[in-house]
């Protein structure tokens, strides 16, 4: 096929903090999508851009790497694409991204690169910081050494992007680039039989495969079984292979480096940063700044984004109205207005929340503060199996567990990553305070303990303290259990401060943005409809008997019309599926001091925590007006048990149902999020089981101890 | 025998070799190889992980990383 009917194949691969997403996102803008590669847990995130008037070009955005051995999951997927000429992502050409300012180590994936024969591109980024550094680079020599072309462009202005692009629609077939390393005298006779055996022309990829070949996927079990074998005849050393391949790049970059490179002894920039270094990685400022840092990103994640939430609450309770008056009265209208607008609404609830989390974060990645924020929180959150940057999304999840949850991306080990996701929704998140303020207020009588400390508010605290320490007790269990194969290195590049890219900060927003709405949106819709589909049928004709009843008994003629609709909607939901689960859970939630009624609002509440207030309402028949708090309060303190005549909110049984909402999985959102962002059901199925257990067990200790 | 984690701060030495072949791959990787000076920049308030200059740039190890970094002793200097 000729370039100009198939969009040209284009890899970017690079160093991490080389600047490839500044140059993915300045090549292909909004225009770039994130899909899956096959069967693992990783991003891909490809993006198109118009190469030259007549041909256009697909983009891949690798995975950041050091080489092409991998040492996470998310580098497996590079090898494993560039080994495999079938694989549907299998490039025409590579751009590698270099950072100027440190040649030596981008060479070495660079090398690899040509190695494999690709016809690559080099993108020297970052000049501006090698100058100065008084670094110099001959790039015409630099070219002449490597045999491939060099663009030199500046990631963060977009400077050069236009060359990179003229570059990239040449044929030039003179660009192969002069090879490196030369594999075949470290084990011939087995590079041999494995070019026969794939079969391979290029003896570096042969190279390569011997050592990789287990979890390549192109691979199939009966090769790798021979490679295997092929392996152990030859006596190769494996490791002792991929160590004399660094050791002689990096002999052969030293050379090239001496001929192309002149350095001087530029430190602007490193005093600078070690200087800000002094202060934020300080032992007591350090931390007082990062609070201080937290502090602000969560006023303005509360009181930011609720201004945009209630707009959305809003608009989203007009919204079915204005429905019910366009389409035709009917159960679809119904389904559709009812069901699946008001589950849109509660996905796009969370936009602005997501909005804000990930300019913050993003900014914080940016600038290089949050390998700062590493450096000085690893070792405290590693005793709990967890990482120095799981600190960030673990106190975001006070605000929100979606969001949060989203943000654990920036963790780059699999195992520290679950764990962070396992453990965020157990950290109070402003979804359970409406909860939390109607039961406590029930409960706690509103004095003031030694005249200042309101008792109210320090039981509010216990529960996000609760609620912490689950979280970190569930870390330490889960350090234990999950297994993983992957060797975890910490090891990572303190990078200077710099100024944040205002185009990758937006982005970035977008396109979590985008993932949120599209992939956890179809779960939270979905879910949302079985929930409605739930509370608003009943078998057989079970609500018209209820509305004719009710407007047929003498001593409800007199009330008005609302009060009367309020009563058919608390018997009708009463009546309903999710009523008839409500009392067949009765027996299971018994001895937790819950009855019927709140079993419905448990079920209902699963869209949201915050619905459980709402569907009580209902339940009691509250009429919406301003002090419905209070009236549902009055409503819920004289409600008794049917059986007993006894009250069924005694602090036993609204402590130990604070202490379920406390830590179960009350959260179709929260559900939906961790699958999308474990790619699988396995992960949320185990959290929401573990979290029910646990929510139960302690809900019983505490209903126990109290009654 | 002496490690990068042994090290004081602003001290500087040379790699002669490492203890941990898997570990030693990625740290050469990132630029720590055999006859490449280290010089132990900061220490994390809680004692781990540190940062190391080192070819060129500014590298974060974990202590149990750092361990298997053995030092040239015949080269210790400042």
């Amino acid at each position: 096929m000729s370039p100009s009917t198939r969009p040209l194949k284009i890899a970017l691969i690079g160093n991490p903090n080389s600047g490839k997403s500044s140059l993915f996102n300045h090549l292909t803008g909004l225009n770039q999508k994130v899909a899956n590669f096959p069967g693992v847990t990783v991003d891909k995130r490809i993006g198109s851009f118009r190469l030259s008037e007549s041909s256009t070009a697909t983009i891949l955005d690798f995975p950041g790497l050091v080489s092409l051995y991998p040492s996470s999951e998310d580098e497996k997927v590079v090898i494993d694409v560039l080994s495999n000429p079938a694989s549907e992502d299998y490039p025409d050409k590579v751009i590698v991204i270099a950072d100027a300012s440190n040649l030596k180590r981008s060479l070495l994936l660079l090398s690899q690169i040509i190695d494999l024969k690709f016809p690559a591109v080099l993108a020297l980024n970052m000049l501006d910081v090698a100058k100065r550094k008084e670094i110099k680079i001959n790039t015409p020599e630099l070219k002449n050494v490597l045999g491939i072309n060099i663009v030199e462009i500046n990631a963060r202005t977009g400077t050069g992007i236009k060359e990179l692009k003229e570059v990239l629609s040449k044929a030039d077939p003179d660009t192969k680039g002069i090879p490196v390393f030369s594999a075949k005298p470290l084990a011939p006779e087995l590079l041999i039989s494995i070019c026969e055996l794939m079969p391979l022309k290029n003896e570096y990829k042969a190279f390569l495969v011997a050592q990789q070949y287990s979890f390549l996927r192109s691979v199939p079990e009966e090769k790798k079984k021979k490679i295997e074998e092929l392996c152990k005849n030859s006596c190769a050393d494996l490791n002792k292979m991929h160590a004399q391949e660094i050791v002689t790049r990096y002999k052969i970059i030293d050379q090239i480096i001496s001929k192309v490179v002149t350095t001087g002894n530029g430190t602007v920039d490193k005093e600078f940063s070690h200087r800000l270094d002094n202060i934020l990685t300080h032992k007591i400022w350090g931390y007082v700044i990062f609070l201080i840092l937290m502090f602000i990103i969560f006023q303005i994640l509360f009181e930011g984004a609720a201004y945009p939430m209630k707009m959305v609450e809003i608009f989203f309770s007009y919204l079915p109205g204005v429905i019910h008056d366009i389409l035709p009265s009917g159960i679809l209208t119904d389904l559709f207005t009812d069901g699946i607008v008001a589950g849109l609404g509660g996905v796009i609830m969370f936009l602005p929340q997501i909005l804000l989390l990930f300019a913050f974060i993003a900014i914080l990645e940016e600038t290089g503060y949050m390998a700062r924020v590493s450096f000085i929180m690893d070792k405290l959150m590693r005793s709990f199996g967890l990482n120095g940057r799981s600190v960030v999304p673990l106190l975001s999840g006070v605000a929100c567990a979606v969001p949060s949850i989203m943000a654990t991306r920036i963790i780059s080990n699999w195992k520290e990553r679950l764990i962070t996701i396992f453990i965020i929704p157990l950290m109070s998140c402003s979804a359970r305070l409406p909860v939390y303020t109607i039961l406590i207020a029930l409960t706690i009588p509103d004095k003031k303990m030694f005249g200042w400390i309101n008792l109210q508010g320090l039981t509010l605290m216990g529960l996000y303290l609760f609620g912490f320490i689950a979280a970190l007790l569930t870390a330490i269990v889960l350090k234990i259990f999950i297994k993983t194969k992957e060797k975890g290195f910490f090891m990572m590049e303190l990078p200077v401060y710099r100024t944040p890219r205002w185009k990758n900060v937006f982005v970035e927003m977008m396109e979590k943005a985008r993932v949120f709405i599209f992939d956890a949106g179809k779960v939270i819709v979905a879910i949302s409809v079985v929930l409605w589909v739930l509370a608003s049928f009943a078998p057989g004709d079970t609500f018209s008997t209820i509305e004719q009843e009710v407007k047929n008994t003498p001593q409800f003629s007199g009330m008005n019309e609302q009060d009367i609709q309020k009563l058919i909607d608390s018997r009708k939901l009463q009546e309903s599926y999710a009523g008839i689960i409500g009392r067949s859970i009765e027996p299971i939630i018994r001895p937790l001091g819950f009855d019927w009624k709140i079993g419905i609002a448990l079920i209902t509440s699963f869209a949201a925590r915050e619905v459980f207030v709402g569907t009580m309402s209902t339940i009691y028949s509250v009429s919406g007006s301003s002090n419905e708090t209070k009236t549902l309060q009055e409503k819920m303190r004289a409600e008794r048990n049917e059986k007993t005549g006894l009250p069924v909110f005694t602090p036993a049984t609204a402590f130990s149902l604070m202490i379920f909402y406390a830590i179960a999985m009350q959260c179709m959102s929260t559900l939906a999020v961790v699958f999308r962002e474990t790619k699988g059901w396995k992960w949320p199925l185990i959290q929401l089981f573990y979290l029910s257990a646990l929510a139960y067990i302690a809900s019983y200790c505490v209903y126990r101890i109290l009654i | 025998m002496r490690t990068a984690a042994n090290l004081k701060t602003g001290e500087s030495a040379i790699i002669d070799h490492f203890s941990d072949s898997e570990v030693s791959l990625k740290l050469m990787e990132m630029g720590c190889l055999p006859g490449e000076k280290i010089r132990l920049e900061r220490i994390a308030p809680f004692g781990d992980p540190a940062a190391f200059w080192v070819s060129g740039y500014c590298l974060l190890l974990r202590l149990e990383e750092a361990r298997t970094i053995i030092l040239d002793e015949s080269k210790v200097y400042n």
